[in-house]
Protein backbone atom coordinates (compact mmCIF):
# COMPACT_ATOMS: atom_id res chain seq x y z
CA UNK A 1 0.00 0.00 0.00
CA UNK A 2 0.98 3.60 -0.42
CA UNK A 3 0.85 5.85 2.60
CA UNK A 4 1.14 9.63 2.49
CA UNK A 5 2.62 11.39 5.50
CA UNK A 6 2.05 15.15 5.56
CA UNK A 7 4.36 17.17 7.78
CA UNK A 8 3.60 20.82 8.60
CA UNK A 9 5.28 23.30 10.94
CA UNK A 10 3.33 23.78 14.16
CA UNK A 11 1.23 26.97 14.16
CA UNK A 12 3.42 28.36 16.97
CA UNK A 13 6.62 27.98 14.93
CA UNK A 14 7.87 30.79 12.73
CA UNK A 15 7.48 29.73 9.07
CA UNK A 16 9.30 32.34 6.98
CA UNK A 17 8.87 30.29 3.79
CA UNK A 18 5.12 30.29 4.28
CA UNK A 19 5.13 34.03 5.02
CA UNK A 20 7.17 34.69 1.86
CA UNK A 21 4.78 32.59 -0.23
CA UNK A 22 1.79 34.45 1.25
CA UNK A 23 3.41 37.73 0.28
CA UNK A 24 4.04 36.44 -3.26
CA UNK A 25 0.38 35.42 -3.56
CA UNK A 26 -0.56 39.01 -2.67
CA UNK A 27 1.81 40.18 -5.41
CA UNK A 28 -0.18 37.95 -7.79
CA UNK A 29 -3.10 40.23 -7.04
CA UNK A 30 -5.00 37.93 -4.70
CA UNK A 31 -5.66 39.81 -1.51
CA UNK A 32 -7.72 37.26 0.39
CA UNK A 33 -4.87 34.95 1.35
CA UNK A 34 -4.43 34.30 5.05
CA UNK A 35 -1.67 32.35 6.64
CA UNK A 36 0.38 30.04 4.42
CA UNK A 37 2.41 27.20 5.86
CA UNK A 38 4.91 25.12 3.92
CA UNK A 39 5.71 21.55 4.87
CA UNK A 40 6.36 18.33 3.03
CA UNK A 41 4.59 15.22 1.84
CA UNK A 42 6.33 11.86 2.03
CA UNK A 43 5.04 8.85 0.10
CA UNK A 44 5.83 5.46 1.64
CA UNK A 45 5.38 2.06 0.03
CA UNK A 46 4.64 -0.42 2.79
CA UNK A 47 3.36 -3.99 3.09
CA UNK A 48 -0.44 -4.02 3.43
CA UNK A 49 -0.07 -5.68 6.80
CA UNK A 50 1.90 -2.78 8.33
CA UNK A 51 0.15 -1.81 11.57
CA UNK A 52 -0.81 1.83 12.08
CA UNK A 53 1.40 1.96 15.15
CA UNK A 54 4.45 1.31 12.99
CA UNK A 55 3.48 4.03 10.49
CA UNK A 56 3.02 6.48 13.37
CA UNK A 57 6.43 5.49 14.73
CA UNK A 58 8.09 6.25 11.38
CA UNK A 59 6.24 9.56 11.15
CA UNK A 60 6.92 10.62 14.72
CA UNK A 61 10.51 9.42 15.19
CA UNK A 62 11.98 10.21 11.79
CA UNK A 63 9.77 12.01 9.27
CA UNK A 64 8.71 14.79 11.64
CA UNK A 65 10.23 16.52 14.63
CA UNK A 66 7.49 16.83 17.27
CA UNK A 67 9.19 19.92 18.73
CA UNK A 68 8.43 21.96 15.62
CA UNK A 69 6.13 19.91 13.37
CA UNK A 70 2.82 18.06 13.29
CA UNK A 71 2.07 15.19 10.93
CA UNK A 72 -0.96 13.45 9.52
CA UNK A 73 -1.28 10.12 7.75
CA UNK A 74 -3.50 9.17 4.83
CA UNK A 75 -3.68 5.79 3.08
CA UNK B 1 42.72 15.90 26.70
CA UNK B 2 41.83 13.87 23.65
CA UNK B 3 38.93 15.02 21.48
CA UNK B 4 36.93 12.86 19.09
CA UNK B 5 35.70 14.89 16.11
CA UNK B 6 32.81 13.02 14.53
CA UNK B 7 32.86 12.85 10.76
CA UNK B 8 29.61 12.28 8.86
CA UNK B 9 29.21 12.24 5.10
CA UNK B 10 28.73 15.98 4.47
CA UNK B 11 30.61 17.25 7.53
CA UNK B 12 32.78 20.16 6.41
CA UNK B 13 34.11 21.74 9.60
CA UNK B 14 35.70 18.55 10.90
CA UNK B 15 39.19 19.46 9.69
CA UNK B 16 38.92 22.99 11.12
CA UNK B 17 38.04 21.50 14.52
CA UNK B 18 40.90 18.99 14.48
CA UNK B 19 43.37 21.69 13.39
CA UNK B 20 42.21 24.19 16.02
CA UNK B 21 42.35 21.58 18.79
CA UNK B 22 45.73 20.14 17.79
CA UNK B 23 47.19 23.66 17.96
CA UNK B 24 46.19 23.96 21.62
CA UNK B 25 48.71 22.93 24.27
CA UNK B 26 47.28 20.01 26.23
CA UNK B 27 44.77 19.03 23.55
CA UNK B 28 44.84 16.53 20.74
CA UNK B 29 42.09 15.54 18.33
CA UNK B 30 41.30 12.79 15.89
CA UNK B 31 38.50 11.99 13.46
CA UNK B 32 35.89 9.35 14.28
CA UNK B 33 33.86 8.02 11.34
CA UNK B 34 30.06 7.86 11.60
CA UNK B 35 30.07 4.09 11.21
CA UNK B 36 32.43 3.61 14.14
CA UNK B 37 30.91 2.50 17.41
CA UNK B 38 33.64 3.21 19.94
CA UNK B 39 34.84 6.34 21.70
CA UNK B 40 37.40 4.44 23.78
CA UNK B 41 40.40 6.57 24.66
CA UNK B 42 38.63 9.90 24.07
CA UNK B 43 37.90 12.44 26.81
CA UNK B 44 35.50 14.64 24.88
CA UNK B 45 33.41 14.66 21.69
CA UNK B 46 32.97 17.43 19.13
CA UNK B 47 30.10 17.14 16.66
CA UNK B 48 31.24 19.54 13.94
CA UNK B 49 29.45 21.71 11.42
CA UNK B 50 28.53 20.94 7.85
CA UNK B 51 25.62 19.27 6.10
CA UNK B 52 25.51 15.74 7.49
CA UNK B 53 23.76 13.38 5.07
CA UNK B 54 23.03 16.38 2.86
CA UNK B 55 20.71 17.80 5.53
CA UNK B 56 18.04 15.59 3.94
CA UNK B 57 14.63 15.58 5.61
CA UNK B 58 15.73 18.07 8.32
CA UNK B 59 19.16 19.23 9.45
CA UNK B 60 20.53 16.49 11.69
CA UNK B 61 17.51 14.21 11.24
CA UNK B 62 19.39 11.35 9.59
CA UNK B 63 22.59 11.78 11.62
CA UNK B 64 20.75 11.07 14.88
CA UNK B 65 20.34 7.44 13.76
CA UNK B 66 23.98 6.91 12.77
CA UNK B 67 25.96 4.25 14.61
CA UNK B 68 28.37 6.65 16.29
CA UNK B 69 25.53 8.80 17.66
CA UNK B 70 24.27 5.85 19.71
CA UNK B 71 27.71 5.78 21.35
CA UNK B 72 27.72 9.57 21.73
CA UNK B 73 24.35 9.32 23.52
CA UNK B 74 25.68 6.84 26.07
CA UNK B 75 28.90 8.87 26.40
CA UNK B 76 26.78 11.93 27.23
CA UNK B 77 24.52 9.95 29.57
CA UNK B 78 27.57 8.92 31.60
CA UNK B 79 28.61 12.57 31.98
CA UNK B 80 31.04 12.84 29.04
CA UNK B 81 31.71 16.22 27.47
CA UNK B 82 29.94 16.76 24.13
CA UNK B 83 30.23 19.98 22.10
CA UNK B 84 28.01 20.47 19.04
CA UNK B 85 28.84 23.28 16.63
CA UNK B 86 26.36 24.50 13.98
CA UNK B 87 25.18 21.30 12.25
CA UNK B 88 26.46 19.56 15.39
CA UNK B 89 24.03 21.66 17.48
CA UNK B 90 21.22 20.66 15.11
CA UNK B 91 22.19 16.99 15.46
CA UNK B 92 22.26 17.20 19.27
CA UNK B 93 18.75 18.71 19.27
CA UNK B 94 17.43 16.08 16.84
CA UNK B 95 19.03 13.38 19.01
CA UNK B 96 17.24 14.65 22.08
CA UNK B 97 20.52 15.46 23.85
CA UNK B 98 19.49 19.13 23.90
CA UNK B 99 15.96 20.60 24.06
CA UNK B 100 14.38 22.59 21.22
CA UNK B 101 15.14 22.67 17.51
CA UNK B 102 16.80 24.80 14.85
CA UNK B 103 14.59 26.00 11.99
CA UNK B 104 14.99 28.13 8.87
CA UNK B 105 16.44 31.60 9.49
CA UNK B 106 13.73 34.23 9.85
CA UNK B 107 15.13 36.21 6.92
CA UNK B 108 15.35 33.02 4.79
CA UNK B 109 18.94 33.86 3.81
CA UNK B 110 22.04 31.85 4.61
CA UNK B 111 23.95 34.12 7.02
CA UNK B 112 27.75 34.07 6.92
CA UNK B 113 29.55 36.76 8.95
CA UNK B 114 31.32 37.60 12.18
CA UNK B 115 28.81 37.88 14.99
CA UNK B 116 28.97 39.14 18.56
CA UNK B 117 27.71 36.75 21.22
CA UNK B 118 27.45 37.37 24.95
CA UNK B 119 28.46 34.85 27.58
CA UNK B 120 25.36 34.42 29.74
CA UNK B 121 26.69 31.88 32.19
CA UNK B 122 30.15 30.76 33.25
CA UNK B 123 28.70 27.88 35.23
CA UNK B 124 29.74 25.21 32.74
CA UNK B 125 32.85 23.35 31.70
CA UNK B 126 32.55 25.15 28.33
CA UNK B 127 32.53 28.73 29.63
CA UNK B 128 34.26 28.57 33.01
CA UNK B 129 37.26 30.71 31.96
CA UNK B 130 35.08 33.40 30.37
CA UNK B 131 33.51 36.22 32.34
CA UNK B 132 29.76 36.72 32.57
CA UNK B 133 28.69 39.35 30.07
CA UNK B 134 31.88 38.95 28.00
CA UNK B 135 31.28 39.67 24.31
CA UNK B 136 32.90 37.23 21.87
CA UNK B 137 33.40 37.84 18.18
CA UNK B 138 32.80 34.48 16.49
CA UNK B 139 31.78 33.61 12.91
CA UNK B 140 28.37 32.22 12.08
CA UNK B 141 27.49 30.42 8.84
CA UNK B 142 24.06 28.83 8.65
CA UNK B 143 20.71 28.82 6.89
CA UNK B 144 18.81 27.02 9.63
CA UNK B 145 19.97 28.46 12.91
CA UNK B 146 16.78 29.96 14.28
CA UNK B 147 16.46 28.40 17.73
CA UNK B 148 12.93 27.38 18.66
CA UNK B 149 11.58 25.96 21.89
CA UNK B 150 8.10 26.24 23.38
CA UNK B 151 7.41 28.61 26.28
CA UNK B 152 7.70 25.92 28.95
CA UNK B 153 11.09 24.77 27.62
CA UNK B 154 12.34 28.36 27.43
CA UNK B 155 11.27 28.98 31.01
CA UNK B 156 13.14 25.86 32.12
CA UNK B 157 16.26 26.86 30.16
CA UNK B 158 16.26 30.25 31.89
CA UNK B 159 15.47 28.84 35.32
CA UNK B 160 18.28 26.28 35.08
CA UNK B 161 20.83 28.75 33.69
CA UNK B 162 21.19 26.59 30.55
CA UNK B 163 21.48 29.46 28.07
CA UNK B 164 25.26 29.89 27.78
CA UNK B 165 25.48 32.41 24.89
CA UNK B 166 23.12 34.91 23.24
CA UNK B 167 23.45 36.97 20.05
CA UNK B 168 24.19 40.61 20.82
CA UNK B 169 25.63 43.75 19.27
CA UNK B 170 29.25 44.85 19.75
CA UNK B 171 28.22 46.60 22.99
CA UNK B 172 26.70 43.40 24.38
CA UNK B 173 23.05 44.44 23.94
CA UNK B 174 20.80 41.50 22.98
CA UNK B 175 18.57 43.53 20.66
CA UNK B 176 16.31 42.26 17.86
CA UNK B 177 18.61 43.96 15.35
CA UNK B 178 21.54 41.91 16.66
CA UNK B 179 19.63 38.65 16.24
CA UNK B 180 20.87 37.22 12.91
CA UNK B 181 18.29 34.48 12.45
CA UNK B 182 15.18 35.09 14.57
CA UNK B 183 16.20 32.76 17.40
CA UNK B 184 13.90 32.97 20.41
CA UNK B 185 15.39 35.23 23.10
CA UNK B 186 18.52 35.69 20.92
CA UNK B 187 19.67 32.21 21.93
CA UNK B 188 22.96 31.22 20.27
CA UNK B 189 23.84 28.23 22.42
CA UNK B 190 22.48 26.11 25.27
CA UNK B 191 23.64 23.27 27.49
CA UNK B 192 21.69 20.34 28.86
CA UNK B 193 20.44 20.15 32.43
CA UNK B 194 23.50 18.22 33.59
CA UNK B 195 25.72 20.83 31.86
CA UNK B 196 27.98 18.35 30.05
CA UNK B 197 26.44 18.80 26.56
CA UNK B 198 26.69 22.19 24.83
CA UNK B 199 25.43 23.17 21.39
CA UNK B 200 25.88 26.50 19.63
CA UNK B 201 25.43 27.84 16.11
CA UNK B 202 28.57 30.07 16.03
CA UNK B 203 31.89 28.46 15.09
CA UNK B 204 34.50 28.86 17.87
CA UNK B 205 36.94 26.67 15.90
CA UNK B 206 37.05 29.39 13.23
CA UNK B 207 38.10 31.96 15.82
CA UNK B 208 41.22 30.33 17.26
CA UNK B 209 43.91 32.00 15.16
CA UNK B 210 44.63 35.74 14.85
CA UNK B 211 45.16 35.23 11.10
CA UNK B 212 41.43 34.42 10.84
CA UNK B 213 40.39 37.71 12.44
CA UNK B 214 39.51 36.60 15.97
CA UNK B 215 40.80 34.37 18.74
CA UNK B 216 37.66 34.69 20.85
CA UNK B 217 36.73 31.05 20.26
CA UNK B 218 39.70 29.92 22.32
CA UNK B 219 37.91 30.67 25.58
CA UNK B 220 35.55 27.74 25.01
CA UNK B 221 38.34 25.23 24.33
CA UNK B 222 40.51 26.68 27.13
CA UNK B 223 37.59 26.22 29.51
CA UNK B 224 37.38 22.54 28.53
CA UNK B 225 41.11 22.04 28.98
CA UNK B 226 40.89 23.42 32.51
CA UNK B 227 38.40 20.71 33.52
Amino acid sequence: MKVLVTVLPKPSVLDPQGAAAAEAIRHLGLSGVGRVRIGKVIELELPDSTPDSEIHRIAKDLLSNPVIEDYSISK
Amino acid sequence: MKFAVIRFPGSNCDQDCVLALNNLPGASADFVWHKDTSLAGFDAVVVPGGFSYGDYLRCGAIAQFSQIMQTVKSFAASGGTVLGICNGFQILCESGLLPGALVRNKGLHFVCKHQSIRVESTNSRFTRTATKGQVLNIPIAHGEGCYFADDATLAALNANDQILVRYCDAQGQTTDAANPNGSRENIAGICNETRNVFGLMPHPERACDAALGSTDGLVIFDSLLKC
